[in-house]
């Protein structure tokens, strides 16, 4: 972990989950278990539905029983669904081997999160539950976090405003759309509340377990062993490891195959854990640049 | 069913050939403005070393076209935003951790400066504020010249990120090359000497970062040969080559090459800035920039 010791170094604060001091709460996360989704999409549902997110248009992707596609700005909870070729079983045997694999997508609420560092109005924050959220009266829409995220979970909203908006002044400033960043927030209204997750709530098999981050990965550790005693096919845990490259994520994943084959990234790391090494380099070529235009001074002034 | 995908000896499954991380939401306000404020960084080095030197016609020339950048690039970056009538939210916090929020006040600052010291010239009074708007804008220069390759570089897309080393570099001797031809447009050749071999070094340290960076990103860097990316890096070679080439040649006797010549690096410049950003939608749209090193990099891990 002494990688990001650098960037606590220069800001000279923490990421601000022990800022809150007495109001800290415990980091909570989630565990969502792939091994028992049923595909239901009942946390996209409740989800889309508790947190009032836009309909963004219906389509028919062709992609198994996929019609989400992907994580975004109106899709917080997104079900991965996978047909293969392979056994669910190592010890199946025989050409028709064939499984299906579902998974419920969401944000990761890493430990170091890049949406959250390189956030320019500070709208993206650290909630007191270690969570990651942003500030939708803050947000203008700059878009930094977007290519920041190693996951691809933010976007840009694309939908008209409110009719009921405030009318703006100039016409530079009167964009029609929402323009703002979006992501899951780990319910934090239902948090404050003392209740868990939409999603959660409403997942049918506990696929999508809601707890302490420190509970969890037990949980998530037992539950591996009893898949690998069992000899599931490809078992194995996905960001509960707090020396990974984003410090562990606060929602993390038991898989049945490779992060790539559900469209997660193998190794993600934390663009900003490289930040005080670019910073670093962006000094030297200021100062070579500076150097380099006193140098055509001098030839002279033809 | 996945796709199986092969690239550079590895090969890995992609759900559906998706994309991983996201594209940039960024418009062509963008590009143009990373253009802009090259120009209105080098200025401020141009026009800080011209008066020092007494050469006080480029000193005023880089001072109008620099101001003059400072005023559209501002302008570019707020368009660009979802909210654009929330762009003060940029000042309301100043993060370390956040090149955009750093860059936010350079350009403010730069800006500011810039712009003051212009008026002040122009109308020709309260010397001392001028005096110390020149220097402000000064020290602004090379900072806002170079800023933009790290905003770049601190993202999850892989041709920004891995070159991270490099796009600095490269943004600091296009923003040279861009300041100096700019200001060798509106001058005659007795007077741009230093703006036209800015110009022509900007553009000789730029092909040459430019060429390293592909080199050393090898497999991920291979979009600049593809699709936009590709057209416009081949564009940008030849424009800001010829260019050069001119003003190192005739810039000195002629004024018309001199013109010509800075018209062509000032193009090619804008190419290198348009491909950059190009490459990036690229690198993001396609899942094996994303996963192939990631999956390298770890098994290199597990091996050791």
């Amino acid at each position: 972990m002494s990688d990001f010791a650098t960037l606590t170094d220069i800001t000279g604060h923490p990421d601000g989950w022990e800022t809150y001091d007495a109001d800290q709460q415990p980091r909570m996360g989630f565990f969502t278990d792939t091994s028992i989704c049923i595909g239901c999409k009942a946390c996209e549902v409740a989800c889309k539905e508790w947190n009032v997110i836009p309909e963004d248009g219906l389509v028919w992707t062709g992609d198994s029983y996929d019609n989400t596609s992907e994580l975004g700005a109106n899709s917080w909870r997104h079900v991965a669904f996978i047909e293969q070729r392979k056994p669910l079983r190592q010890d199946d045997e025989g050409d028709d081997a064939l499984r299906w694999l579902m998974s419920s997508d969401v944000c990761k609420h890493c430990t170091h999160a890049a949406c959250l560092d390189v956030c320019p109005t500070g709208s993206l924050l650290r909630t007191e539950y270690g969570t990651v959220v942003v500030q939708e009266d803050i947000c203008n829409g700059c878009g930094y976090c977007v290519p920041a995220c190693p996951f691809g979970v933010l976007d840009k909203r694309h939908l008209p405003r409110k009719p009921d908006d405030e009318p703006l002044a100039l016409p530079l400033l009167g964009k029609k759309e929402d323009g703002r960043v979006w992501k899951c927030t780990l319910c934090y209204d239902r948090l404050k509340g003392g209740h868990e997750p939409a999603c959660a709530k409403a997942c049918p098999t506990d696929s999508i377990q809601f707890g302490e981050v420190d509970e969890l990965r037990d949980r998530a550790h037992k539950r591996l062993d009893k898949l690998e005693q069992n000899g599931w096919n490809g078992a194995r845990l996905y960001g509960d490891d707090p020396d990974d490259g984003v410090g562990g994520f606060g929602a993390f994943f038991l898989l049945l195959d490779e992060p790539e084959v559900y469209g997660l990234p193998p190794d993600p790391v934390v663009t900003t854990k490289h930040l005080p090494e670019m910073w670093k380099t962006t000094a030297f070529a200021a100062a070579a640049t500076l150097v380099g235009t006193a140098v055509a001074f001098l030839g002279g002034r033809e | 069913m996945s796709e199986s995908i092969t690239g550079v000896g590895t090969e890995m499954q992609s759900y559906y050939g998706r994309p991983i991380v996201k594209e940039p939401v960024w418009q062509p306000e963008i590009p143009t403005y990373l253009f802009t404020g090259g120009i209105a960084g080098g200025c401020s080095l141009l026009h800080g070393f011209a008066r020092v030197a007494g050469y006080e016609r480029l000193a005023k020339t880089a001072l109008y076209v620099g101001a003059a950048a400072d005023v559209v690039s501002p302008a570019l970056l707020i368009s660009d935003l979802g909210r654009p009538e929330r762009f003060l939210n940029m000042l309301r916090v100043f993060k370390v951790t956040s090149p955009m929020s750093v860059g936010s006040w350079i350009l403010f600052v730069s800006g500011g400066a810039s712009n003051t010291a212009a008026a002040l010239e122009l109308v020709g009074r309260l010397r001392p504020v001028k005096w110390v708007a020149e220097l402000v804008s000064f020290a602004a220069g090379a900072p806002l010249a170079t800023y933009t390759g790290t905003l770049f570089a601190d993202t999850a897309i892989p041709v920004w990120h891995e070159a991270r080393k490099e796009l600095p570099w490269l943004f600091g001797a296009s923003a040279a090359a861009s300041a100096g031809a700019a200001t060798a447009i509106f001058l005659p050749p007795k007077e741009s000497g230093p703006a036209r071999r800015l110009a022509v070094a900007g553009v000789a340290v730029e092909l040459g970062v430019m060429e390293a960076m592909q080199h050393r990103l090898g497999f991920v860097g291979e979009v600049y040969k593809k699709e936009a990316a590709g057209k416009l890096a081949r564009a940008s070679k030849v424009l800001t080559a010829a260019g050069a080439a001119a003003l190192a040649a005739r810039g000195r006797r002629s004024r018309g090459a001199a013109v010509a010549g800075s018209a062509l690096v000032l193009a090619g410049e804008l190419a290198l800035r348009w491909s950059v950003f190009r490459a990036g939608f690229q690198s993001a749209r396609d899942p094996r920039y994303t996963v192939i090193p990631q999956k390298q990099r770890k098994q290199q891990a597990q091996s050791k």
